[in-house]
């Protein structure tokens, strides 16, 4: 694996221009300064309960993500680039899925094979045929990002169903600016505070036609011991919106309603947090009671806006994603901005036998995977693991893909011997309503804190740092 | 609002207050069983205290013998109990993290801090010392979590279902030392002259906050039939059924205002306040007082369903 690229340092030596100032500082802040700081960022986020769960850990059900104060810096250039590749790649997604549940015919053109559509877990066919309203499935986006050198940015993952970590994004720029006003007098960060405002705007955008001027929206949760529970209820609080779980709403001819202290209220848009699954007991799973059941025959009678809509998932699956380049040039009729990390489609007989002869250079992934659960990093894998990958290769190809050990970009990072470098991913957040896509200036970066990881997801030892985007 | 966001508020409040009611009741029981039998102590106070909470048969079902120690761990720290210190500031915290937004800050870290705190406290290895700051602690966390109530909430409806929570359950919380205790208050008439009595009287002022307050009112020395005028009847004293009936028929009119609709809710508090307002203490031991006590208990619960009915569901 070829050494990092270096997001402060470069390859070679020499400090790169944006991160000058953050060098400088960093270079003579006082040490006990900044313990005294990470410790009240510490204490902050303990304070406010911004907490997540980990699944199967009993002892700690509510745990802090760490967070590093090191900001991590993107030019405007490279966020300008970033930008139109992202507004570009969402809506070639969005034109995808509608044409997916309508006229096909990226599967007619042979653009990706039909059972790649059709027997994928998170096609729904209840949605063949439906429009949905102004025509848009995923309003919020969460497409992960990583840098392999100077110019490189490869999309790693789309996650077009239930994308979360926003509110990390949005509580980790608060406590910079509470602690280092000074970093921020001396950088021009372009703000993002303005994302739960853009938000609101985009689910506004989409309600039903039926819906009054003033349309109601409300936050569908899974309830308070989901993981990400605490991002819900940040969120609805910021979009002043209504926080339901699925027994606060119910349906009635069609039209969903939510119990009020003053009777029942009409719903017009629901930003679900809830897997397609939970929806609704009467159309999918009937043991769920997260669900409100009813909700989907409302649905499909363009009532009320889901967001996102359902049966999303069948864009995010990691064997569609290998097909990305394709669907952006059928869809937009231009070359993609964004590049793809070069894959090996395990369904097929050549890039099988590749990946079986390069197990220990590769990293191996489920194709419904997610969460970093499931995957295979070759390089440091035992030699156990891989013969274990090994063997669920050659029983299910199909389910599986490849990609080179990408060399991730790192960023300096406080770790218990000082300030060393550690990987790091983006994952800006796209919001598309029925006028235009939003998309606020940089993104939630994760970093993964032991050194030589590249897995920086939070259930698996990630922490997070506030992103800058340069406004100068 | 959601009906579950308020019938949360409601509860966080209820949940709250009885915490501290349990602790004061645990305080003044305490403090009675160390009176020498001469001075009143009768040694059944334990199991008085179980009645007063309303936890006599759930503690039967785990304890044989009725003493300090295991009553003291069955009401604060039993986890079995739903109605232990701990159970209610769990279960306070727990209604609360649901509709954390519908609460400001400081009631959140009020309660969130008490949660974080409860967790040191160790009920197998506590001195009495040690049990005695941890009721204080207990009657500590309720005056912050009321006070920022009081303090940062906008008056809003969301307002008027926390407070509601806390007076419905501080009316049935009084009425049950009532009901427990009433035959230690005689009327005028039937006074007796032992004075044997005398700390059972001021263990109930205990209970309620009252003992101080019972002076500066009456400016006499314990008479059981004032200290059932204050409980009952005193619209000054603000554990008093009267004076909570005060603020829960304000309270409810607010919400009837709001809404622009009366309901159930509002014709049956105003129908109890009245009831106590029309009467005097000798009136009410006139047709017996723990009937009158029986009676408020039956209509305080109706009101408690009408309000659920109305609103929370």
């Amino acid at each position: 694996m070829a050494s990092a690229f270096d997001e402060m340092n470069g390859t070679g030596g020499s400090v790169r221009e944006a991160y000058e100032g953050l060098k400088r500082w960093l270079d003579t802040v006082p040490a006990d300064h900044i313990a005294l700081r990470r410790s009240q960022a510490e204490l902050f986020f303990r304070r406010i309960g911004i907490t997540f769960a980990v699944y199967g850990d009993a002892e700690a059900t509510e745990r802090l993500i760490p967070f590093d104060i090191i900001p991590r810096v993107i030019t405007k250039p490279e966020w300008q680039k970033l930008e139109k590749g992202l507004v570009q790649r969402v809506t070639a997604l969005n034109a995808f899925l509608a044409d997916v549940y309508g006229p096909r015919e990226c599967l007619k053109a042979g653009v990706i094979p039909e059972d790649l559509v059709y027997r994928n877990p998170g096609f729904r066919p209840e949605m063949a045929g439906r429009k949905v309203p102004h025509d848009i499935y995923v309003h919020i986006a969460g497409i992960d990002i990583v840098r392999v050198d100077q110019d490189d940015f490869y999309v790693l993952e789309d996650n077009a169903r239930t994308p979360s970590g926003v509110s990390y994004m949005l509580e980790n720029r608060e406590v910079m600016m509470r602690l280092f006003p000074e970093l921020f007098a001396d950088h021009r960060v372009a703000p993002v505070e303005n994302y739960p405002d853009s938000l609101l705007a985009t689910l506004r955008s989409v309600a039903p036609n039926s819906a009054s001027r003033d349309p109601v929206c409300v936050l569908l949760t899974p309830g308070q011991f989901n993981s990400a529970f605490y991002e819900h209820s940040f969120l609805a609080d910021k979009l002043g919106i209504e926080l339901v779980e699925g027994s606060d709403l119910f349906v009635r001819d069609d039209i969903v309603y939510m119990r009020t202290t003053q009777g029942p209220k009409r719903v017009d848009v629901i930003y679900r947090r809830i897997d397609d699954d939970f929806l609704d007991p009467l159309a999918f799973r009937p043991d769920s009671i997260l669900g409100v059941p009813g909700l989907m025959s409302a649905y499909q009678s363009g009532n009320v806006t889901l967001a996102n809509a359902v049966g999303t998932g069948v864009a995010d699956d990691k064997a569609v994603y290998t097909y990305m380049p394709e669907i952006i040039r059928f869809f937009t009729g231009e070359e993609p901005i964004l590049k793809n990390v070069p894959t090996w489609r395990c369904r097929e007989k050549e890039a099988l036998s590749y990946v079986m002869d390069h197990l220990p250079e590769l990293v191996v992934k489920e194709v419904s995977g997610s969460g970093g659960y499931g995957m295979l990093v070759g390089p440091h894998a035992s030699r156990q693991q891989i013969e274990e990958f090994r063997r669920k290769l050659k029983q299910a190809p199909d389910g599986f893909i490849a990609q080179p050990t990408l060399a991730l970009s790192t960023c300096p990072t406080f770790v218990a011997s000082g300030v060393a470098p550690r990987h790091v991913d983006l994952r800006p957040f796209v919001l598309s309503g029925s006028d235009k896509v939003r998309i606020v200036p940089g993104g939630l970066t994760r970093v993964a804190l032991k050194e030589g990881s590249l897995v920086v997801n939070s259930s698996q030892g990630g922490g997070t740092k506030d992103t800058w985007v340069l406004d100068a | 609002m959601l009906s579950r966001t308020a019938d949360n508020l409601y509860w966080v409040s209820r949940y709250v207050e009885r915490a501290e009611f349990i602790a004061r009741v645990l305080d003044a029981t305490q403090r009675l069983s160390t009176l020498p039998a001469a001075y009143g102590g009768v040694g059944n106070e334990w199991r008085t205290a179980l009645l007063t909470v309303g936890a006599s048969e759930a503690y039967d079902e785990s304890f044989t013998e009725v003493n300090e120690r295991n009553v003291t761990t069955f009401l604060a720290f039993s986890s079995d109990n739903r109605s232990s210190i701990r159970s209610c500031i769990e279960i306070a915290r727990q209604n609360a993290r649901a509709v954390r937004t519908a609460i400001t800050a400081e009631m959140w870290e009020a309660i969130n801090g008490a949660y974080l705190e409860l967790r040191k406290y160790d009920s197998v290895s506590m001195s009495r010392e040690q049990t005695g700051r941890f009721l204080e602690w207990v009657k500590s966390v309720s005056l912050a979590f009321d006070g920022s109530a009081y303090r940062s909430m906008l008056r809003s409806d969301s307002y008027w279902f926390s407070r509601l929570g806390v007076y419905i359950e501080r009316a049935d919380n009084t009425a049950r030392i009532l009901d427990v205790k009433y035959h230690l208050l005689l009327p005028e008439s039937e006074r007796v002259g032992s004075s044997l009595d005398y700390f059972q009287w001021s263990t109930i002022l205990r209970e309620v906050s009252a003992l101080t307050a019972y002076h500066w009112v009456y400016r006499e020395s314990l008479k059981p039939w004032l200290v059932a005028d204050l409980l009952i009847l005193n619209r000054q004293m603000p554990r008093s059924l009267a004076s909570s009936y005060e603020n829960i028929v304000r309270f409810l009119d607010d919400l009837g205002q709001r809404y622009g609709r009366q309901g159930v809710s509002q014709r049956l508090s105003r129908s109890i306040l009245t009831r106590l307002e029309n009467t005097t203490i000798n009136e009410v031991f006139k047709t017996g007082l723990h009937e009158f006590i029986d009676n408020f208990i039956v209509d305080n619960n109706k009101l408690g369903s009408a309000i659920t009915d109305q609103y929370l569901v």
